[in-house]
Formats: C-alpha cells, structure tokens, sequence
C-alpha cells in the first residue's frame, strides 16, 4: 500500500484536494477531539492537461433536493440501466442516452479515474467574456502614462470578441462611449454622490438595452461595450489622449477621488446590461477614494490615512462606512457574478483595507505596487491575461460552487475568494473569478452524535461540483468525487494520526487564524492558534507528564509545530510593521492560493548557494546566513537575494569579471536565474530584491528567518559564531518549542 | 398754467374745438345750440385753458371753422397745433374694429361699457351728462373743446361736444366733402356692426361696463329713439332726446348723406358714427364734421343724419368708435343737460358734441414741437431743467449733471415736502440706464483712478466724489452734498481752491465737473476681495427633436462659429478676454471640451440632472482665438450628432445651473446663452406642468399666473446672481413654455428674454441672428451692483428692471448691458430746500467685460419747489408712463388686473385733478384742464392700459403677456414710448435727410392710397392701402397690383429706385435704433393680418375692449371732475 504520503499527493494531482485528515473520527465529539477539523482544500480548476472535458451533460439525481451528478462511487446495475445515488440512495434510471451502457461499455463518469471529470454544458448562449477598466485619473504625470500604455497593451492580448468599456474617475466618473465617431462622448457623474443601479442605468439611456438583453438575443452591445475587435483603434486613442484629471489640487489636499462612485457605476452598468454574465471589473487606483460615498481618507493632507493603531483606537472615521458600502458594492457584483480586480499602484495605503472585499467576495485579484510604472505592475497585469497549455485564458468567471456531503458529513464553512449564496439543500457558493489556483478552504463537520457513531467500514463521500464559463466562453461543470473511510478514533487513532495531513492542516489552521483575525483582536488570535497546538500536540504527542524533555511527535506532526511557529510571525497575523492596506493585501492572497504556495507564505524557503556544492534549501534560521553563502529567500510576495560578507566583497571588487573566476560568476548568477524562474510563474508579481550583508534591504531576510542568535543569546550560548545575529526580542523557534513541549506535558494545562 | 396751458393741452383741445366746431358744428349749431347749449358752458371751461393760448383758439373757433375743413384736416390743421393734425381720416376704414372697440372701451358708459364702469358710479346720468356737458360747453361758446369732453362719447363724443360749439361749423364745410366719400366706405361694414352697437349690441358690449349706466343711457336713448336706426336710435335718443333739434339739424347738412347716418347710422356704422353721431351729438360734431368728415365719410353722413349738429358728431364719433359715444352719450346723459346749456353755447358747440380727435391733444404734435424746439445741444449743467423728449435729436453735454441718455426722471422740480408729493400723486422717480451707449459725437464717461486708496468718498454716506461736494477750509475737507458730512480730503487728493471756492483743478478732474465718470475700483470693491477673472459666455443649447427640426440648432451653430470673433471687448484693437463655453442639452446636459490641444471636441454627458455639476474644468471655458479649430468642428459637428434625435423632453433648471456650476467652478462671472424650445417637463429641478388656463384670465387667480409656478428658480436667481451670472433666455416655443417662471432667472440676474413664437427658420432667421449678434456683442457689465444715494430728505424707495435685491438699497445685476434701465422711486422722508435741491448719485459697481472692476457713477440735481406749479411745469409724460408701466406690471403679479388698471387711472386722474385744482386757473369745472407737460398723459397711459398685459385680447397668449410684462421692466424711455405709442410713417412722400412726419395711431389717418410704416419697437409693419398708388407700389415692390404683394415677406426687395433706397434705409435705421431687431411684416388692407396691426393703432379702441384715445379722455375727464366735486 501507498503511504499517505503519496496517496495524498495523488489525489492533489487528481483531484486538488487535500484534506487535513483521510481518515474521519466517527462522530461529532471525535471530531472536535481533533483539534484540527475535517476540512480540505480543494481547487476548482486545477489544471488539468490529462483531461479532457466531456461534450456532453451531466446525470443528475432526480431527486430535486439531492441532484447529485453521477460519478465513479455509485453502485450501478448495468442491466436495470439503473444507478443509485451515494448521497441520498435514490435509485435513478439512466438517460436514454445511455441506452447502450454495461459493465464493459461505460461512460467516463464511472470510470474511478474520472473521480474528476469537466462536463461541456451546449445549452444556452455563450456571452462574450467582458472587460470594464475602471481607472483613476488622479495620478502623476508619468504613472498615468505607464498605466495607459499598460491598459493599450492589454487590448491586444484580449479575445477579439471580448467586450471592452471604459471609465475614468476622478473628482468625475466619466464612463466613455466607443462606439462614437467624431466626438468623443462619455456620461459624467459626480463623484460624491451615491446613485442606485436604476438611477445609473437610466441616466447611461440603458433602460432599453436592457430591454432587448432580456429577449436572449445578444444585444448586450451597448454603447459602452463593446467587442475589441470593432473599437481596438478608437479605445486605444481614447486612452492615449487621456489627461490627468483637470481639477485643480490646492496645496495640503489629496486629489478629489470617486472610487466609490466609479465603482459603483461600473456595478450599476454591468448590472444592467449583462446581468448573470461572466464580467471583469479593473479597479486601478493611484491613491485612497478621497470623496463621496466609500471614501476612505478626506482630502485634507494633514490627516493621514488610518493606520493599525488608529483602528484599534476606534479612531478610522470612514471606516466601517467605506467598509459596508464596498461591501454591499461586491455582494451586488458577485450575485451577477461579475468579478473585481483592484490594481493599487501607490506609495501610501490606497483603502485596500476597505476594498479588499470587493475582490474577496467575487474572486478578483488584487495587486499592491508603489507606482503603474514598474515592472512589477506591467507584468503582473500582463500575467491576468496568461495563457495555458490550451491558448485559453487562465480565467473563469461567474463559478458556482456546490458541495454535496453524504448524510454523515455537513459542510461548515469555506474560506476563499467567494461568496455564500445560500443553502438550497446543498451549501452553494459563487466564485465570480476563478484560476486555476484559485484554492478554497471547506470545513466540515461530523454529523453523528457520540452515541451513534458512523459504523465501521463505510465511507464519507464528497461531492464538489463547479459550474463555470470558461474563458473560451463556454458553459462548464466540473465534478469531483471524493470519499474517505470513518474510523473510530477510539481504536484506530494511530491510522488517524498518521493519514494526518500536516501541510494540509497548517494551511487550513492559518486560513482560519487568518479569517478570525480580520475581526478579532491579534493577540487573541495568536493565544487561539496556540492553544490550538498545544491541544493537538497532547493529543498526538507522546510524553510523560510534567516532563517537556520527553515529549516527541510522530513524523506525520513533526513539522506542524514550525508551522506554527512561523506563522505566528508572519504578516498574516502580525500587523506590526503593516500598513492595513498591506495586511489586506497578504491576507487576500493567503486566502486564496493553492497548498504549496500557502506553505511558502507561512514559511518562506529558502535556498543556499556556494561553492561547496549544488544549491541547497537550508533552514529559515538566523544559523543559514554565512559569509560565503548566497541566500535565495522566496516569501511569495518578495523575492530576496542576499549575498553574504564575504561573497558581497568579492562581487564588490569586481571578480565576477575576471575570466579566472568564472565559477564566481557562475555562482553569482544560480540564483539569479532560480528567481528568474519562479518570477516567470508567480502571480502577482513578487518584489525583487537583491542585498547583501549590511544592506539595508536585508532586513526582508533578517524579518523572517528564526532568530536563533540574537544580541540576547549571541555570547550566552558560548557557541563559534556562525551565521548572523538578529537584533530582536522576538522569540525564537527553540524558545518556542520548549514552552510549546513544557506546556503540552503539564498537568495543569 | 402757463406752462402747461401754454397751449398744448388746452389749447389744443379749445383750438380743435373752434376748427371743428366751426366746421361741422356750425351748421348744426344753429339747430342745436340749444341742446348744446349747456355744453358750452362747459366748453368754455376747456377754453380756459384754450383761451390762454389765445392763438390757437383764435383760430379754432372762427378760422378754424371754415377751415380746413377744406380737408378734414385743415381743420385739424387750426387743431393741429395743438392737437396735431391727424390727417388721415381715415377713420372709415376702421368702422369695423373700431365700432368693436368703442364697444367695448368707450361706449358702454352710456351705452357703452368700458366707461360704464366709471360712469355707472357716477351719479345719475345726468350729473355726468352734466359735467360733460359743462366741460363741453364751458369752451365757451364755443370752443369746441368744451363740448368734446363733454359728449362724453367714446372718443369723439366728449370732444365732439366741446367741440360741438366750434365745430358746427366746420363739419358743414368738411363734412360734406370727405364725407361722402369716407362714408361710403364705413357703411359696409360699419352698418352692420354700427348698428349692433347702438341697437343691439351697446347692451352686450356695453352691458359689461354699462351696467349700471348702460341703462340709463339707453334708456334716453332709447326715447329719443326715434331717430334713425337702431344704432342711432340708442345713441340719438340721449342725445337727441334734447337734440331733437339736431335731427332737425342734420338736414341741414343735408348732404345727402346725412341720411344714411340718421337713418343710417348704418351706413356710417361702419365707423360707429352713426352711434356716435346718434349720440355724437353730444360732441361728434366738432370732430367728425371738421376733419374727419372729410374723409370721413362720416361726416357727410352725420350731417345728415345728424343733421346739423349731430353730423358733426357722428364725424367725431366716427373716428372712433360709435360704441363709445353711445356709452359716453349714456354718461353724458348730459346730452340732455346739453341741451341745457346748449343753449348757450348753442352757438357753434352745441350741436358738435363730440370731440374731434384732431382737438386733442396729439402726441405727433407734443413730438414735432419739441423737435423744432430743440435746435442747441442740452446742456445738463442747469439743474431742473426738462431734458428734449426721448424721440428728439439732440446732442447733449455733460456739465455736471447726468446725460438724459443715462438719467431720466419723472419730475426734475421735486416737491418740498412729502405733503405736496403725495397731494400731486406726480411720482417722483428716476430712469436710470447706466451703461447707456451714447452717440459718436458724445464722450462716454471718463476713467478716473484714485490710486490704491479707491474713490474718494464721503465718510457718512459713502458718497462718492462728485461735483456736488463742497470743499471748505481751503481745500482741506469738503462737505458732502448729500448727507452733509464734513470729511477730510485725504492728502494726495488735496488741491487748493480758487477765489469762488472752487478747486483750481476742478475743470482737470472728471469728478468734480461732470455728472457721469468712471472710477476704478480696488481691490476692496471686488468679490472676495481677489481681482476678478475676465467673464465668460457659455452657450447652452437645446438639441430636443424640436429645436432641431425649427432649424435653430443648426442657425445657432453656424452663427455662433462667426459670432464669436465678435465678443465684447473695450479696446477694439485687443481681442476679447471674454472666453466661451458650450453646452447642449435635451433631458441631460452635454458639456463639451475644446480645448485647444485636442484634436476633436470631447462631449461629456451629465445625465444626474437632479444634482447639477460641471463635469469639467479645464477645457470647457476656453480662449476663441486658441480653440478656434477645435469649436469650429464641435459646431459643424452638433447639428449632425442631433440631426435624428428623438428626444421631445427637456430641462431647463439643470441648463441654468449647469452654466452657474461652470461659473463657479471658473471663480468668474459671466453670462449664459440658453437656446430653449419648450415646457421643461423632463423630471428635474425646476420641473412645470402646463398651466396655461385662459379661464382664470380675467378673475382674481389671474396674477398667479405671472408668478413663477415653483419656488426653485428664484433660488436658482439668488445663486445666480451671488455669482455674477447672468442668463439670457432665447425662446422658440411652439406651445406654453411658462415664460412667466423660465423668466424669472433672466429677469433676476438682469438678463433678457427673446422669443420667437412658432420660429421657422425661414422667416424668423434675420431677426433671430441680428438679436442674437447684438446681444452677444453689446458691452456688458457683470457683477454689478448699484446704489442710489439721495440728499437727506428724500430716499429712493423702490425699484423696477431686471434685478435681484437681497437688501432694500442695493440693486444687484449679475449683468448689466448696455440697454437695461433700471427706475427707482423716491420718496420723501422729510423736508427738502429749494436752495439746495434734490440730489441723485447713482453708482454702479461692476467687473467690465475686459475684466476690470470700475465703478460708474451717475449724478443728477434737480430742482425743489414748493409751488405744485413748478412740478407740473417740469415733468416729464414719457417717464412717468414708464414707471406706471413697470409699476403697473410689477402689481400684476399681486393684484388683479382690473384693480391694477383702476389703480393707474386712478391715480392718473388725481394728478390731474391737483393740476386743476392747484394750477390751473379758475374755470368752469366741466373743463379739462392738462398741464402742458402732461397733456399726453391721458393717451400713453390708455396705451399702457390698453396693453397686450393689461388687457389682453383673445388671441394673446398668457406666455405673450408674461414676456411682454417682463420685457417692459428693463426698458428706457425710449423704448417704452414707443413700445407703448407705436410711430406711424406716411410713406407717400420720401425725401432724403428727414422723415415723412408721423401720423398718430388711429385707423383714420391711414388712406387707402397711402403706405403705411408702423414701428412699435419689437414690429415693422408695412401697411399697403387697398387702393395704392401704383407707382408706390412699383417702387416699394416692383410689382404692378395690390394683390401681388407678398404678405409673407419679411425684407422689401432691393429695387434701384431712390424711393426703395430710402424706404429701406429708413427701416435700417429704425432698427439700428432699437435693441431688438424689429421683423417688417407687409400688411394689405383688408388682409387677416391686418388685425394684428390694428391692434397697434393705439388711439383706437381695440379689439379686446380697450377705450379709444377720445373715449378715455372723457372718461378721465369724468374722473377728474369726480374727484373735483
């Protein structure tokens, strides 16, 4: 048999799912015995090169409250052409269709390996993908320039039949017109002024488009939307001869900015116009909404925009109103499933703290940059539009998420970049923007009571299926079966211990660490997470009590425990040093990527080059940084290469030039082109940088590693100096196991 | 007395009398005297003021007599003098309309209604008769003047009793012959009509003011019935009732006509003489026989009908409408009191009882007598002094006080005391018109700059330095002339005073030798205390499928694109700093950027019209010269965007904001051009239903139509003006567009409303592009405030033109250009000194359109008097009929109209009553009595009453009147005078360098031979007689017959003889002379239009029921002696 191992990482190929255990306890209370809940990450659209999508549809159950779509667990009897449901037991005829069907003869949807299968649904139109720039005029001279070239560039990586619109904001929203010939004509609102979707709807004269959308033909091409294909000249003048907006800034002021509004037109034009069609809203903003309604920040200079300590103060006047307006704003978009990017290029925070949900809730992405002008925007933004295997858009819109449970299991909770639709009869959500990445977390609950546990030898089985436009604009559903056994925890806690999915659960432990620290307070988070271990590791752990030099994890927890430790320390729960709008922005991300990307936000790798052998991965430790070493740090969202004393002298001195020391060179340039590689793949874009020992950019290295040595324990522990010590008073990793092991084992705890 | 008396009024109508008595009546007399008799009496009262005039009367009764008659005119001719000849005799032709209007105006008294009212209170019939009567008489003997007011006819009748005395006898002479001829005419249609009115129709008609009287009247009448026709009956039996004798006359005319007026009134109906000479008896005769006759077909008639005396009448009557007599015959019952006192006067009066239009007093001949009067430049250096009328020539020279062309007042000796003001009732106020353009041989105002210490100005009052401040103490303070404060001149001010006390610079300092200068301001006077940014024009269009499809966004569009090099600038070298901005709109706004960098115009749609704003800043106004290429395309380009437009609904509020937005947000002032076409009734601020109700027309809820239907755009004003925006409202409706609350904004911000009803591009296009060019191009102020500052003892009270006033003193005018007046009133608050006299400083602070505050500053002295004599003898008819006209429109808005006119007349006949009273010299009380300076107020203020807003026929529109009522709030006197009394030009004769003299405004001075130019300041007509000349018509039109004129064109062809040249050189520069360019419209006789011209022959009565001039007269005349007895 397959370790766990490599069983989990099958089904993560197959599937994209992992759960935080493989086996589940039997009952509720078993469950909660845990510590770490049954839950999973799963990823919709995981790319899928081996699999081909089916032309045709899928079979569902008939029973009204179950449609459960027929799959590989099913018990069929091929000579009844009858199939019983694995959720509710109905027993189901198969489709004309599948007149033909035996054991010999079946349809994909049987077979075990299409546990996930993506089924072509033909019915019904295929709208055009939509892409609405929604952009900021109130920016310098030269951003404005780069974002404008960025925005003409784009046009040309977008399907020609996709529809394009455009508006403008800034003391104004102008949304433009593109079909005009001669004049240019836009609709201008007034930034400070909160207009419903009916109110926008008629004073863009769509009233009647709307009309003649509901008649299912596509008419959907209005005035302000239309296919790049016809407008690819006129948009493109458009944006270059767009002009800073022209409203005087009195000196001390912020330049008057109607984000809100903006926002809230490009919604109410959507809304109106293609309702319930996949639909792309770009947000770029150059600095915080100064007015009207969402506004985050006044215009007076003189007060800055609010930061952690101000929140915790109760002292962010526009807060919790910017933050309910932006919300409702991204609840309305996500019921038509239209999705928001914001792209937020500033030196100073841009409100992303009260935006964030606007891409949270509908699946958009958010990119956080100093300025348009960088290359971490240009290729960033150019990366939305990245292309897979196939020469489709990695991008899908307007996805509804179902989750079927078999009776012992209920769904929850999700976190991810989605909303809740609502409970039918099964749990339902919409992710309006979906990549293939795109991860969510789904917690589960055990249904049976102590008393009544699940019997032995059954299996809980889960059914995701997704719904979706693809961006080739077809209609697609995604089904993925999966089924686990029940264990009693009381007998088999070994088994259970050891289908434990470390990775797996540390990731869906800091989703949840994370989702509960956007409400409560730091610390109170942090003191949950560690008694969340610390339960675990007496759970798990083997020891005697009162005695911390005696405790000792299995391998399949060893590592759990660092996890922790790092993201304690990590951005997504520590706001020092954070600016809200960068906590948003790392916890938007957090939320939403697949495992391994998760692992490196919580523990950043890093790599260690040199001349005494191939490139190596060392620990995140304070001991990795040496002189002759080159460091190669990847915390997802920064890049950093840090060339140590010695290293950083030679390179100073030029050796890399000289032809005797081409191994130099070489040595200087393996990582270089690692970063390289993983700065080709990753979106967004990570910060790039390159230091040295004593640079001051080093500290992005000196944050993250685990301060074993510090200024405290530099001389205390006697040892020959290796590695660099971190000016701290933070805990360091063997501080903390040894409280977490001395607490694990007390009695009293 | 003497001054008044001097001739105009009294004589006139003393003088007229003779001649038409003489004429007419003479013949009667003899018959009627007796009946007449009694009016002589009174007749002689008139006399009295005739008889000062020695000449003139001398003339009437025994010259005039014979007179002229030759012509209907000749007669007149004595009269003329006085009255002014009215030549044309015309009368006949009117019959028709004008036996309606008598009807309606005059008659009823008696008979006739309008007057009714006034006669029904009076007492018994026959006190008025009586009155009448003795005023008629009074003329002495004759006069004829006593017996026209007398006969109490519409028109005529009163005179025609005066007139009666003299009359007689001319109306044998005349009368035969012209009438024949007119007669004839007027039976056609007169007949039927005529008789209506005295038969028949003087009850309806007249029943509305007869009411009470009406019976009376026809009662009498209806004994003395016996006469002829119904009409006749009615009419002959009150007068006859006494005049028996005149039927009896009437053969003695003989001429065969006659009969037909007795019998006939019929015949003659058609110019009510039959009525009126029915009841013309009264006075007719004088009139009618005289002059008219002549033509007059009346006469003729009359004369027989009348037969001696009542001819005579008729003819009077028959100018104007024999309703009227009727009803004054009711009212004057008097006739039977005429009988009475005939006897004495029976002389010539008696039998002519009705006035003769030619006896009184003529506005012709008040113009033509001050234009030969005024042969030197006006210096304005003697206080007190009565400027030239408004319709001379003349030059004037500053030397001290304010130019007439910028100050104008009622009264320039102003009573002492509050007392005497309110006995005299004469208002005291001034026309103040700040920016006037003055003519190329005068010197516009000086700029004089006081450095950065601003004006020198009074410490108390604020005044501002000016030839009325004393300098004392060798220069080293001065006295303020109004509030007496003494100040001191601040250093680099002072200069030394001369051995008379006087600066030695006082001659070098604009300030302190003339009556009108310019300061510059400071920045202390400006807004905010920052130096205003040059004004701008921004353009507001309504592209609505109506606008689009009248052609007007495409004219706009095309002119605008040349118009624009022509915007305001002081320095004509320089180009204007005035920059521009465009905005169209239907139900949303559509703002445009031009600016001069972009390759094509940008449009931004604002469709949020509930919350206006601009949508951009920089762009929107922009420089002409710099963004030249880029509205060239924007205007080539807005009549093809809109070309298949839809759209029917449009906003108006949002339109106005939207520019106000711009202005803010531009921080400058400036003024909005809004192309507008209908009711706004898209769902916006400033949303109105249609409310257009003529049933309310009439009630007591009339006024609440002339108020704005909802409160917002009065707001919107007060904004507007807060930031100097002033709006300009081009109207093309089709339907009720409520001018009445889209005015309001214009109105407050001392802006203008346009209108061109039904506009189609073809016909209205000229005078659509030429107001628009001129409006665009006259110099305008913005920002403006002005204040009047008066001596202690009299304080200006109140205002009238197209402002706003948040303040009781300070009159603000987002803009002010060059043709807005502004009156105010005055009023006492305590005593003034006849040393010192009354003085005015008007100073008007304003941001000029090159963007540089200055202040204008206006002085006016006047003199005080404590003899009411002296304010009769200095005032002047064309400003008080101004400030009644704006006040009378301003009460429109709370009062009902009827109250609003009895309150004019009301106050009128006070006036008039304290003149007799006070100055006059004692007299028989049935005299009329004018002053010299005010004979004209009774027909200009008939004229004001008879107004399109004050008595508004079927046909006009409550949008009509609205505009109308608005327009006469920001005119001069100028244009009021000839808004009010519209100038007729025989076109017989056209010579080089002068004009043809006018003729005055009545239906029987046109001739069916002649051509007619009426001008009445927003109209040309051309009236063609139906017989013309041919070789007038080759020359006018190139054509050889009457029935191949063109009714519909609008220029006269250009045709290469000197008699087109001049005739279209003449209609250039009557339109040059007005702000508004007047379209021509070429009436034939006899033609449908030719109702709308009749409507401006203002001496008749009109079709909605106003008086005819003579009827009035009678009518104040009544009211005068009412308030006498």
């Amino acid at each position: 048999m397959a370790t766990y191992q490599e069983f989990i990482q099958q089904n993560e190929d197959r599937d994209g799912v992992r759960f935080s255990w493989n086996l589940w306890p039997s009952s509720r209370l078993e469950a909660t015995r845990l510590v770490v809940p049954v839950s999973c990450l799963f990823t919709p659209l995981k790319e899928r090169p081996d699999l081909p999508p089916v032309q045709y549809e899928p079979v569902l159950c008939s029973r009204a409250n179950c449609k459960a779509v027929l799959n590989p667990l099913c018990q069929v009897d091929f000579r009844a052409k009858i199939w019983a449901c694995n959720f509710c037991f109905q027993r189901n005829p198969f489709p004309p269709s599948y007149a033909g069907i035996s054991e010999v003869n079946q349809p994909a949807e049987l077979m075990p390996q299409f546990s996930t299968i993506e089924y072509i649904v033909q019915r019904g139109p295929t709208p055009p993908l939509i892409f609405l720039y929604v952009v900021d005029t109130c920016l310098e001279e030269e951003d404005l320039q780069a974002l404008k070239e960025s925005l003409q560039m784009s046009l040309s990586l977008l399907p020609p039949n996709a529809l394009v619109g455009l508006i403008t904001f800034g003391r104004m929203v102008q949304v433009h017109e593109l079909s005009c010939e001669g004049i240019a004509k836009s609709y201008v609102f007034r930034g400070t002024k909160d207009l419903s979707s009916k109110q926008i709807q008629e004073m863009l004269g769509l009233t009647k488009a709307a009309a003649s959308g509901q008649q299912g033909v596509f008419v959907f091409i209005t005035r302000f939307l239309q296919p790049v294909h016809r407008v690819d000249m006129n948009l493109t003048d458009l944006l270059g001869e767009l002009q800073r907006d022209p409203w005087p800034v009195p000196q001390g002021k912020r330049p008057l900015r109607s984000t809100g509004v903006a926002l809230s037109v490009a919604v109410g034009l959507l809304e109106g116009t293609f309702p319930n069609t996949g639909a792309r809203v770009m947000l770029f903003i150059g600095g915080p909404p100064t007015q009207g309604p969402g506004m985050v920040v006044g215009d007076e200079l003189k007060t800055p925009i609010r930061s952690w300590h101000d929140i915790q103060k109760d002292n962010a006047r526009h807060l919790k109103k910017a933050t309910k307006y932006y919300e409702a704003m991204a609840n309305r978009s996500a019921v038509n499933g239209h999705c928001i990017d914001i792209y937020a290029c500033a030196l100073d925070q841009t409100g992303l703290l009260e935006m964030k949900c606007l891409s949270n809730l509908t699946g958009g992405h958010i990119v956080m940059g100093d300025s348009f002008n960088t290359s971490l925007f240009k290729q960033t933004f150019q990366r939305v539009f990245s292309k897979d295997y196939n020469g489709d858009f990695r991008m899908a819109f307007g996805g509804v998420l179902e989750v079927k449970t078999s009776r012992e299991v209920k769904v929850c909770g999700t976190i991810g970049p989605l909303s809740f639709t609502g409970i039918h009869h099964n749990a339902q959500w919409k992710v309006c923007g979906i990549n293939p990445s795109t991860t969510l977390a789904l917690y589960f609950e055990v249904v049976n009571q102590h008393n009544a546990p699940v019997p032995q030898g059954g299996r809980g089985v889960i059914q995701f299926v997704t719904q979706y436009q693809h961006s080739n604009t077809q209609r697609r559903i995604r089904v993925t079966t999966i089924a686990r056994n029940w264990a009693d925890a009381q007998s088999q806690i070994q088994h259970i211990e050891s289908s434990f999915d470390q990775e797996a659960s540390a990731v869906l432990m800091a989703r949840l660490g994370v989702f509960r620290a956007e409400s409560e307070e730091g610390p109170d988070v942090l003191r949950w997470l560690d008694r969340q271990l610390i339960r675990l590791c007496q759970k798990f752990g083997q020891f005697n009590k009162d005695d911390p030099t005696s405790f000792k994890l299995s391998e399949s927890l060893s590592l759990y425990p660092q996890f922790m430790f790092h993201l304690r320390r990590s951005p997504f729960l520590q706001v020092f040093n954070n600016s809200p709008d960068e906590s948003s922005y790392y916890r938007h991300h957090f939320v939403r990527q697949d495992l391994t990307q998760s692992l490196i936000m919580i523990q950043p790798i890093l790599y260690s080059y040199s001349f005494h052998g191939p490139p190596e991965p060392v620990l995140l430790d304070s001991s990795s940084i040496l002189p002759d070493r080159i460091l190669l740090m990847d915390t997802f969202f920064q890049l950093v290469i840090y060339h140590g004393e010695t290293i950083a002298q030679w390179r100073k001195a030029g050796y890399q030039e000289m032809a005797e020391y081409e191994n130099f060179k070489q040595l200087l340039l393996a990582p270089l082109d690692d970063a390289q590689e993983i700065l080709q793949t990753r979106f967004p874009m990570p910060r790039y940088i390159d230091t040295e020992h004593g640079g001051s950019q080093a500290r992005f290295l000196l944050s993250k590693v685990n301060p074993s040595q510090t200024h405290n324990n530099l001389y205390a522990w006697g040892q020959v100096l290796r590695g660099a010590p971190i000016l701290t008073d933070d805990v360091s990793l063997q501080v903390f196991m040894d409280h977490l092991k001395k607490l694990a084992v007390s009695s009293s705890a | 007395m003497n001054v008044n008396q001097h001739t105009p009024m009294a004589s006139p109508y003393g003088q007229p009398q003779p001649g038409y008595g003489q004429p007419g009546y003479a013949p009667l007399d003899g018959g009627y005297p007796a009946p007449y008799a009694p009016y002589n009496g009174p007749s002689s009262a008139y006399q009295p003021g005739a008889p000062p005039q020695g000449p003139a009367r001398g003339p009437p009764t025994s010259g005039a007599p014979p007179i002229s008659a030759p012509q209907p005119y000749n007669q007149y001719s004595q009269g003329d003098m006085q009255n002014g000849p009215p030549p044309m005799t015309q009368a006949p032709p009117r019959p028709a309309a004008s036996q309606l209007y008598n009807q309606g105006a005059v008659n009823l008294s008696g008979p006739q209604p309008s007057y009714p009212q006034n006669y029904g209170p009076q007492p018994s019939m026959q006190q008025v008769t009586s009155q009448m009567t003795g005023m008629q008489i009074t003329s002495g003997a004759p006069t004829p003047t006593g017996p026209g007011y007398a006969p109490p006819r519409s028109s005529q009748h009163p005179a025609s009793t005066a007139y009666s005395a003299a009359p007689p006898p001319s109306y044998t002479q005349a009368p035969p012959p012209a009438s024949s001829a007119p007669t004839q005419p007027p039976p056609p249609s007169g007949p039927a009509a005529s008789q209506q009115y005295y038969g028949g129709p003087p009850p309806p008609s007249q029943q509305p003011f007869n009411s009470s009287l009406p019976p009376t009247s026809q009662r009498q009448f209806p004994s003395p019935g016996l006469p002829p026709s119904s009409s006749q009956q009615t009419f002959p039996p009150s007068s006859y009732s006494g005049p028996p004798p005149f039927s009896s006359a009437p053969p003695p005319p003989p001429p065969s006509q006659p009969h037909p007026y007795q019998s006939g009134p019929p015949p003659i109906r058609t110019q009510m003489p039959p009525t009126s000479m029915a009841q013309s008896n009264h006075l007719p005769p004088g009139p009618q026989g005289p002059q008219c006759p002549p033509g007059p077909m009346q006469q003729p008639p009359s004369q027989p009908g009348m037969q001696g005396g009542y001819p005579p009448q008729q003819n009077g009557a028959f100018g104007q409408g024999r309703g009227p007599q009727p009803g004054y015959a009711g009212p004057y019952p008097g006739q039977p009191n005429y009988g009475a006192p005939a006897p004495a006067p029976a002389p010539g009066p008696p039998a002519q009882k009705r006035l003769d239009p030619d006896a009184i007093p003529s506005p012709i001949q008040v113009i033509e007598d001050d234009r030969a009067k005024c042969t030197e430049p006006f210096n304005t250096g003697v206080r007190g002094q009565v400027p030239p009328l408004v319709t001379t020539n003349f030059q004037a020279k500053d030397q001290g006080n304010a130019s007439p062309r910028f100050v104008r007042c009622t009264a320039y000796n102003v009573p002492c005391t509050a007392d005497m003001a309110k006995q005299s009732q004469v208002p005291l106020a001034a026309v103040i018109k700040p920016l006037a353009t003055l003519p190329p041989d005068e010197t516009p105002p000086y700029l004089v700059d006081h450095g950065e210490a601003g004006p020198v100005r009074c410490n108390r009052c604020k005044a501002y330095m000016c030839p009325y401040m004393q300098f004392i103490e060798g220069g080293r303070r001065f006295q303020c002339g109004f509030c007496s404060c003494v100040t001191e001149v601040p250093p680099h001010y002072f200069q030394h005073l001369d051995h008379t006390g006087k600066r030695v610079d006082c001659y070098d300092r604009p300030e302190l030798s003339l009556g009108s200068y310019e300061f510059v301001a400071t920045v202390d006077y400006c807004k905010n205390n920052k130096i205003p940014q040059p004004p701008a024009f921004i353009f507001l269009i309504d592209v609505s499928y109506n606008a689009v499809k009248s052609g007007m966004v495409n004219i706009v569009c095309q002119e605008l694109k040349t118009l624009l090099d022509y915007l305001p600038r002081e320095n004509p070298e320089m180009d204007s700093v005035v920059r521009v901005g465009f905005v169209t709109y239907n139900k949303v706004l559509h703002f445009y950027n031009v600016k001069a960098s972009l390759a094509q115009p940008q449009m931004l749609v604002v469709s949020d019209v509930s919350d206006m704003f601009v949508p951009l800043l920089d762009g929107f106004l922009v420089n002409v010269n710099e963004s030249r290429l880029v509205i060239e395309s924007l205007l080539d380009q807005i009549p093809e965007m809109f070309a298949d437009t839809r759209e029917t609904e449009t906003v108006f509020g949002p339109v106005i904001q939207a520019g106000l937005e711009a202005l803010k947000a531009a921080d400058c002032s400036g003024k909005l051009f809004v192309f507008h076409t209908s009711l706004p009734i898209a769902e916006a601020p400033g949303k109105l239903k249609n409310r257009e109700d003529k049933k309310l027309v009439g009630t007591d809820k009339e006024k609440s139509l002339f108020q704005p239907q909802v409160g917002f755009y009065n707001t919107l004003a007060k904004e507007c003006v807060a930031q100097g925006c002033c709006v300009d409202l081009f109207l093309f409706p089709n339907q009720y567009v409520d001018v009445a609350t889209l005015g309001v904004v214009p109105v407050s911000t001392g802006g203008s409303i346009y209108k061109y009803t039904y506009f189609q591009a073809q016909s209205d296009t000229e005078r659509f592009l030429n107001d628009l060019r001129r409006d665009i191009q006259k110099l305008v102020g913005f920002d403006a405030v002005m204040r009047v500052r008066t001596s202690t003892g009299i304080r200006a009270t109140d205002f009238f033109g197209s402002f706003f006033m948040s303040n009781t003193t300070d009159v603000e005018l987002a803009g002010l250009d060059c043709d807005k007046a502004i009156t105010v009133e005055f009023k006492h608050d305590d005593k003034l000194s006849e040393e010192t006299g009354a003085l005015m400083q008007c100073a008007v602070l304003y941001t000029s359109c090159s963007g540089q505050r200055r202040l204008r500053v206006h002085n006016m002295a006047v003199n005080c008097c404590s003899q009411l004599a002296d304010l009769y003898r200095n005032c002047e008819t064309d400003t008080i009929i101004n400030f009644f006209s704006k006040y009378a429109f301003r009460g429109l808005l709370n009062n009902p109209t009827k109250a609003v006119r009895d309150t004019l007349i009301n106050q009128c006949a006070q006036i008039l009553a304290c003149y007799r009273k006070n100055c006059a010299s004692p007299s028989s009380a049935g005299q009329l009595i004018l002053p010299e300076c005010m004979k004209l107020l009774p027909v200009y203020l008939n004229c004001v009453l008879k107004s399109d807003v004050l008595m508004p026929g079927a046909d006009v529109s409550l949008d009509d009147r609205a505009y109308l009522r608005q327009l006469i709030s920001g005119m001069d006197v100028t244009e009021s005078h000839i808004f009010f009394y519209p100038r007729l030009l025989p076109l017989t004769k056209l010579e080089s360098g002068s004009l043809p003299m006018a003729v005055r405004d009545s239906e029987e001075r046109l001739s069916k031979g002649g051509v007619y130019l009426l001008e009445t300041g927003l109209h040309l007509f051309l009236w063609v007689g139906a017989s013309v000349q041919q070789e007038l018509l080759l020359n006018i039109f190139g054509t050889q017959s009457f029935s191949q004129i063109d009714p519909s064109l609008t220029s006269l062809p250009v045709l290469d003889n000197p008699f087109s040249q001049r005739l279209r050189d003449i209609i250039e520069s009557f339109r040059a002379q007005r702000s508004r360019y007047m379209k021509l419209m070429v009436v034939k006789q006899e033609d449908k239009a030719e109702l709308i011209f009749r409507h401006f022959l203002v001496e008749d009565k009109s079709v909605s029921g106003g008086a005819s001039y003579v009827d009035f007269l009678c009518h104040m005349h009544k009211e005068i002696r009412q308030l006498l007895s």
